[in-house]
Formats: structure tokens, sequence, C-alpha cells
């Protein structure tokens, strides 16, 4: 029992980090019609972040807000440098031209810093285990669940009580509309690109944490997976994709833990699997809407 | 003086002429109807008033200000609005959050005018204040027409373009929402009615222009335009002759 405890909270705490990632690229895909295929580049910069204001001496909680800021700031200047000029194109023309900057990114990182990995150590305090009763849970997985939900809370009871979040919730049903009300286009696409930078930064900071490296290529896989979580969830379905975030995490760290010793090696394959059975028998995912 | 003037406007999607050097004038207060079949270039020509649809050629001038290069924004801005064919209210937001957005452009960030035009918009449209916590889109088609208009209104548009605003709806409450149309011209907005439904719109129009494939087929008063039978026979294909 205490061990499902356990793991629970470690599948929470995955799931979370998918969560954030899965949201951020669904806001996008709401909005604008693409998945951003360099949205995993926005959390290697702020692994990258975190790894080059270690030893400057600014306290660890200050470099994390740096991190995700540089993230959002990052997100914001590649939809006004690389999206913007093809805005109004086919979905295809924007996924390509996501692909171009995802690569040519990796490229800057492994030429301005380095191929290999470089290490982000956490401080040691977040190493320590809680002991809550009969369960023991390590503090950074436990920061993790509340940090993600913090987050997805916060990003809740921004889209429902504030005017902009009104206006970026109308664009995701109808843009054309949304700019006869007045609004600037412009402004609502920016907003939606720095929050899912922000969304992107505390999801590296979060992988970079647990994982105490990064190196160019670190945005591929949690992306990949936020990318999975997004579609399980219904493409362009907020809800969605954070409900399919949780759940690929959970069901990773479920069948990572309990898949007997030999059959370890198709864990992977596990979750692939139910990720099919899912979309077999949803295939406009789990919250999204069938088309006719 | 009039408050919209087109002249010479050319609509055009790629190859796709979808409107002919069209000109046309709505006078402040007026309620003016485009009529003509599907096809005619009607929607297109409501669109690139507003800036939604590619303007190749000619001018559009509103107030004597030229905005034949505006941007969507900057023209709504200008208290110029369109409500569009089939509603297209937002349908998982609540009426209030779509009347909220309506608003959002000339009564800039200020809560106390927003609140005061809903408050006149709700007694305008009574159906609306019952439903105000409501998704828009579980609200029925005419009440959704009703929403869409009164989005549209929260602006105060001194220039409202409607855009089919009958289509899709039952016989009865067509008639209510052309009593509401001519209910708001009474009050002074100037409309541009783009609609199907020839007789209906005559009735409530003081004039009309007629479109036929893109280009302007007649223009008269609405009495002229009923009595002379042209815009039966520009729905039935035989325009260019």
């Amino acid at each position: 029992m205490e061990l499902i405890i356990q793991q629970a909270v470690n599948g929470l705490a995955l799931g979370g980090t998918y969560a954030l990632i899965a949201l951020g690229l669904a806001i996008v895909f709401s909005i604008l019609g693409f998945i951003n295929l360099a949205h995993g580049e926005l959390l290697t910069i702020a692994g990258y972040t975190m790894f080059l204001l270690l030893g400057t001496g600014i306290p660890f909680p200050a470099r994390v807000l740096v991190a995700v800021l540089f993230a959002g700031i990052a997100a914001v200047l590649m939809e006004r440098i690389g999206f913007r000029p093809f805005r109004g194109s086919a979905g295809v023309t924007l996924l390509l031209t996501s692909y171009a900057i995802s690569t040519s990114l990796q490229v800057v990182f492994l030429n301005l810093i380095d191929p290999r990995g470089k290490s982000v150590q956490v401080p040691a305090y977040l190493n320590t285990l809680l002991n809550l009763g009969p369960v023991s849970i390590g503090l950074k997985q436990g920061l993790s669940v509340v940090a993600s939900v913090g987050m997805l809370v916060a990003l809740s009871l921004f889209l429902r009580k504030t005017r902009m979040g009104a206006s970026i919730r109308a664009a995701a049903q109808d843009f054309q509309i949304t700019r006869l009300m007045g609004i600037p286009a412009n402004r609502v696409v920016s907003m939606v690109f720095l929050i899912s930078g922000i969304l992107a930064g505390i999801a590296g900071v979060l992988w970079v944490s647990q994982r105490s490296t990064v190196d160019p290529a670190m945005g591929f896989t949690p992306v990949l997976k936020g990318f999975v979580a997004s579609i399980v969830g219904g493409l362009g379905s907020l809800p969605g994709a954070v409900v399919a975030g949780f759940l690929l995490g959970f069901i990773e760290i479920m069948v990572e833990a309990f898949l007997p010793a030999d059959a370890q090696v198709y864990r992977e394959g596990v979750v692939w699997f139910l990720v099919i059975l899912a979309l077999l028998f949803r295939p406009q995912g789990l919250l999204g809407e069938a088309k006719e | 003086m009039d408050l919209l003037e087109l002249s010479g406007l050319e609509v055009a999607y790629g190859t796709i002429r979808a409107v002919r050097n069209l000109s046309l004038t709505v006078g402040s207060g007026e309620l003016v109807a485009l009529l003509g079949p599907n096809g005619a270039g009607k929607s297109s020509t409501l669109n690139a008033i507003v800036g939604l649809a590619p303007r190749s050629a000619g001018t559009i001038r509103f107030d004597g200000v030229d905005i034949t290069n505006k941007g969507t924004e900057a023209i709504v801005g200008m208290g110029l609005t369109l409500v569009p064919e089939g509603r297209r209210v937002f349908p998982k937001l609540s009426v209030r959050e779509n009347l909220g957005l309506g608003g959002s452009v000339r009564l800039g960030r200020s809560n106390q005018g927003q609140a005061k035009r809903m408050e006149e918009m709700l007694s305008l449209f009574p159906i609306l204040a019952a439903r105000l916590h409501q998704a828009a889109g579980t609200l029925s088609g005419g009440e959704q027409q009703q929403l869409a208009v009164a989005r549209a209104l929260m602006s105060s548009p001194r220039l409202l373009l409607m855009d089919e605003p009958s289509l899709g709806l039952g016989p009865m409450v067509v008639d209510t929402v052309f009593e509401m149309i001519q209910e708001l011209s009474r009050s002074g907005v100037t409309i541009l009615l783009v609609e199907q439904n020839v007789r209906l719109a005559l009735e409530v129009a003081s004039r009309g222009y007629v479109l036929a494939s893109g280009s302007l087929h007649m223009q008269g008063s609405s009495d002229d335009l009923i009595v002379s039978g042209q815009v039966e026979a520009a729905y039935l294909g035989v325009a260019e002759g």
C-alpha cells in the first residue's frame, strides 16, 4: 500500500510535468492550429538558464524564476520572429516552421554551449524525504506536484476571471470573430505564447531538477510525451491535455513500478499500447469533441 | 452625409473575383438592404468592409475616413461592426462573457461603462437577462441571434452590418428578429442589411442594392425594387441580360 502511495506521488509528479507541457502545446494549437515542435527547446532554455546561473550566488528560487521568465520571453520572441510572418498559413506550414526553429535552436545549443550534458545540481534540501505517517515522499516530487497543480489552478483562474483570459478562450473558439470584437489579434497571440513559454519553463525546471542534467536535445522526450498527452486529451482541449498528461505520467510510473523485472524492457511499449487503445476507443481524445 | 461609401470595391480570393467594381453608400440613420442570390458577393462585401476579406481594389470610406487598408481591430474601434452570418457567438462562453467581449473595444477597460451598457442591452433583450450565466451554445437559434446583435451593440456602433440575420431561424423567430431590426433602426442605428429573404428585407429597408455574380445589378428605393420584379430576375440568374 505504502509503495502504491509513493509511486502514485511519483506518477503525479511526472504527470504534472507532462500536463504542463501538454497544456502549453494545446493552448497554442487551440488558437493557431498547429503543434509547436520547438516547445521542447523552451524547456531546454529553462534548463540552460538554470545551468548558466549556477555559481552566480543567486539563490535557487530566484534562479528558477529567471529560468521560467526566460522561457516565457523566448516563446514570445519565437512567435514574433518565427511564426508571425506565416500567420494565416496552413497548419502544416507552421508545423514545419516549428520543426526548423527546433532544429536551429538545438544546433545553437550544441555549438554555443556543449554537445554533452551539463550538470545542474539542485540544493541538497530538495533531496530530503518527507515522512507522512507510514509513507515517505521526496520533497522534490512533492514540490513538483504542488508546482504543476498550482500553475494549472492559477492558469484556470486567469482564463476564467480576467478579460484577457476571456479573450483567449474566445480566440480559441473563433479567432476571426474575436478580432471583430476589436480585440487585437497580436496581443492575444503574444499572450498565448507567453503562457505557453511559462508552462514550458516550469516543466523544464521540474525536468532538470529530477535529472540534474541538461543537454541540447533535452526537450525532445518530454515534449513527445506532452504531444501524445495533448492528442489523447483531445487536440486543442485544455482540460483534456491536463487530464491526459497526469494519466500518462501516472501510467508510466505504475508500469515501471509494477511490471516484472523481465518485462521491464517492454515498459515503453506497454505505455504506447495503452495510448493506442485509448485512441481506438475515443479517436477524438478523452475530452475532445467528435467531428461529423 | 454618407456614413459609409464604397467606391469601385473589388474582392478577390486568389483568381476568383467575388465582388467587382461595387460602389454604394449608406447615409447616417438609414437602413439599407444589400440583396442577391447565393454567391452574389454580399457576405464578401460586408467582410471586406470590416477587413476580414481581401480588398484588391477600390476604396472604403467610413465617416469620410479611408479605411480600405486598416485592420479589423482598428475599423471596429472606429464604430463599425458586423453581426456575422450564422450568429457565431462564442458557444462555450457565457452570455455575460459574450456581451463583455463585445463591449471591450470602445468601452475600453472601464468596468462601469461596460456594466451600464450591459444593463441597457439586457433591458433591450430581456431573454438574455434570464440566460446571463448560461453557455451561449445552449441558447436557441433565435436567442443566439439576439445575443449576436446585443454583442455587436455593446460597443455602441455607429454603423451595424448584419449578414443574413434570418438564416436558419423558424418563421416566428424571423418575425421577432426583423421587429428588432426595425426597432434598432428607429432608435437611430445605421444599418446595412444583407438578407436572402428579399420581401422581408425590403419591408424594413428604405432602399436597396441588388448584386448578381459580384456586380451591382440594380439599386433603388424599396418600393421601386419590389414593384419592378427585377430583383426576382437577379435571383433566377437572368441578371446579365
